[in-house]
């Protein structure tokens, strides 16, 4: 398995989640994600699996939800409107502590949005997305190798912690095509039977219930703050994030998905113009790097964010890191191009002398 | 004599001994009866899975031995599709009410059905929101009313009651859908037998089996159980006629 594919990252996210071990998928066609349903649609019934195309996104988020309490894994995928209409059950997922995988390949602004590179999405997904005050897993890939890769860790961290996980990606990482090289999935040693879902044969002893319903005196707050512990939980344990050049750095980059391959090569442009710059690039954006952020900036005069949106990862990088100056350059979703690097560049030199 | 005497009534296996929530008058508790007998009858009690629904139905976890997925509003046949194809070997049926599947769930109900989903679909029908007290439905009887319909229901602007078994009937998807009530013996009786039937479809494999019950709400209808069970025969069986609306289950 060591052959080197030439593939777009939809189809990466679908063979990595494919080599988890996922054998269900729900979804409804949006534009730009759906080689991800198509490449399944090909696939898994030659494995055992089960492809259905529902009647929405509303009805593939719900089977995902019955697929996940009876132990499958199991994902869907779609993009902003449709991740929209998918919130209801997530929250639902969330209360009942059904994992799964959602993959999300961000359209652009709010409404039907554009179908450009855009990362409008990152509020509704780190922040919850629907209603109750929880959280899910956000993992943020930057490229076709990512796709593959983090949707196994997505399964992975889902599995562990009985939380649904999402990919966040955008045009740019789900259209283009990379180099990937496909790798076994070796399931983590202490990975937990699924002792609480429902099992395939019959059950003679204790009846299993999956719910996010709870109305006994106190109940309702004692699984919301045994939620909150496990977030916290995740957040000593499970952040990933990649740092670039940040010993010495003076000015630290931020950046997640396609918009850090961009701000990768205007750090690379700084670093030969003699400028001390460094990157920390959050992979997992909930649980959000925070510490290695602090620990990391430490030293450096000043932080600059860029995003393709007007700002919102940011707040979490200024909550990270109160005491320190944090610039912020973006680009409105829809603006139907990307940022170049020399664009990035010249934001750096700004803020590098300032 | 007494050696010679043998039980012939009991609480059906499948339920657990507990009181439910139900209101005076209100027929849940004959209905979930009837599907707890109908589990016993093919002893699947220990392989079935219920997904309860949003509404008066939400506590069926507590009342049948069995395990429980808990759905969204409307959502039912979606989680049961999702179950069902993860463990077909399982008896999956959901149990909703008219707001839950024929309102805010009527694009899963029919697509479900349509596709054929091996599952059993219990419709309690009694033209009325019960859980949140007793708001119009998209059953509830022209003239009927309600708290959201307060000078009756209007069918000029607020259209007709959903006739949900002779709709999803026509689907070609669907194998066995009927209607039936719970308001005379005779009717439990053939309910009962239907009942069998929508969970022995599923068991054969034989498709998709949908069986609407029509019922009471004697609370947010503001009458005595007796006036309720009366109702049903006088003004919900005339607009919701009894029967056999498709069997192509060949059981």
């Amino acid at each position: 398995m060591t052959k080197r594919l030439f593939v777009k990252g939809n189809e990466a996210v679908a063979m990595g989640a494919l080599e988890a071990g996922c054998r269900y998928y729900f979804g409804y066609p949006i534009t730009p994600q759906s080689d991800v349903p198509e490449y399944i649609a090909r696939h898994l019934p030659a494995l055992g699996g089960q492809f259905i195309q529902a009647e929405s996104e509303i009805a593939s988020i719900n089977m995902l939800l019955g697929a996940a309490a009876c132990g499958a894994r199991a994902m869907t995928s779609s993009s902003s409107p449709g991740i929209s209409l998918k919130q209801e059950g997530i929250s639902y997922m969330a209360g009942s502590e059904c994992p799964g995988l959602i993959v999300n390949v961000c359209r652009s602004g709010p409404g039907l949005g554009g179908i450009d590179a855009s990362q409008a999405d990152y509020f509704q997904a780190v922040k919850g997305g629907g209603h109750g005050g929880y959280h899910i897993i956000v993992l943020a890939p930057d490229s076709v190798q990512e796709m593959y890769d983090l949707a196994m860790l997505a399964f992975d961290l889902s599995d562990r912690y009985r939380i649904p996980a999402m990919l966040l990606a955008d045009a740019v990482i789900g259209q283009m095509k990379e180099g990937l090289v496909a790798h076994k999935y070796v399931p983590p040693a202490d990975l937990a039977e699924k002792t609480w879902a429902l099992t395939e044969k019959c059950n003679s002893g204790k009846r299993k219930v999956v719910k996010s319903l709870r109305l006994g005196d106190g109940e309702m707050e004692a699984h919301n703050n045994n939620l909150h512990a496990r977030y916290a939980e995740m957040a000593q344990r499970e952040v990933r994030y990649e740092g670039l050049h940040l010993d010495d750095a003076e000015l630290v980059l931020t950046a997640f998905g396609s918009c850090a391959r961009i701000a990768k090569t205007a750090l690379r442009l700084a670093r030969e113009q003699g400028m001390k710059v460094g990157m920390l690039r959050p992979v997992t954006l909930f649980p959000f790097p925070a510490a290695p952020l602090r620990e990391h900036c430490a030293t450096a005069r000043k932080v600059l964010c860029f995003e393709l949106n007007n700002g919102q990862m940011v707040d979490d990088v200024r909550l990270a890191l109160p005491d320190k100056e944090v610039a912020f350059y973006g680009r409105a979703p829809g603006a139907g191009s990307l940022p170049t690097p020399e664009e990035f560049l010249a934001q750096i030199r700004t803020h590098y002398e300032a | 004599m007494n050696t010679q005497m043998k039980q012939v009534f009991s609480r059906p296996d499948s339920l657990k001994d507990v009181q439910t929530h139900f209101c005076p008058g209100c027929q849940h508790g004959t209905i979930h009866r009837l599907v707890a007998e109908a589990m016993d009858h093919f002893a699947i009690k220990d392989k079935t899975i219920g997904i309860a629904s949003v509404g008066c139905s939400v506590f069926l976890y507590d009342y049948f031995d069995i395990d429980v997925i808990e759905a969204p509003h409307g959502r039912a046949p979606a989680v049961a599709t999702g179950a069902k194809r993860v463990h077909p070997e399982r008896v999956v049926f959901a149990y909703q009410g008219d707001g839950d599947l024929a309102a805010i769930g009527t694009s899963e109900i029919i697509h479900a059905a349509n596709r054929g989903e091996q599952l059993t679909i219990i419709f309690v029908n009694n033209t009325t929101y019960g859980m949140t007290g007793g708001q119009m439905a998209p059953t509830t009887l022209p003239g009927q009313v309600t708290s959201t319909s307060p000078t009756g229901r209007d069918v000029a602007s607020q259209g007709y009651p959903m006739k949900m078994a002779e709709l999803i009937g026509s689907l070609d998807g669907c194998s066995y859908s009927a209607r039936v009530a719970v308001d005379s013996p005779k009717h439990v009786i053939q309910a009962a037998k239907a009942m069998r039937k929508a969970f022995e479809v599923q068991i054969n494999g034989a498709g998709f089996a949908f069986l609407e019950v029509l019922s009471t709400c004697p609370t947010n209808w503001g009458m005595s159980p007796l006036a309720a069970n009366k109702r049903v025969g006088e003004e919900m069986i005339p607009y919701f006629p009894l029967g056999t609306y498709k069997d192509n289950s060949a059981v």
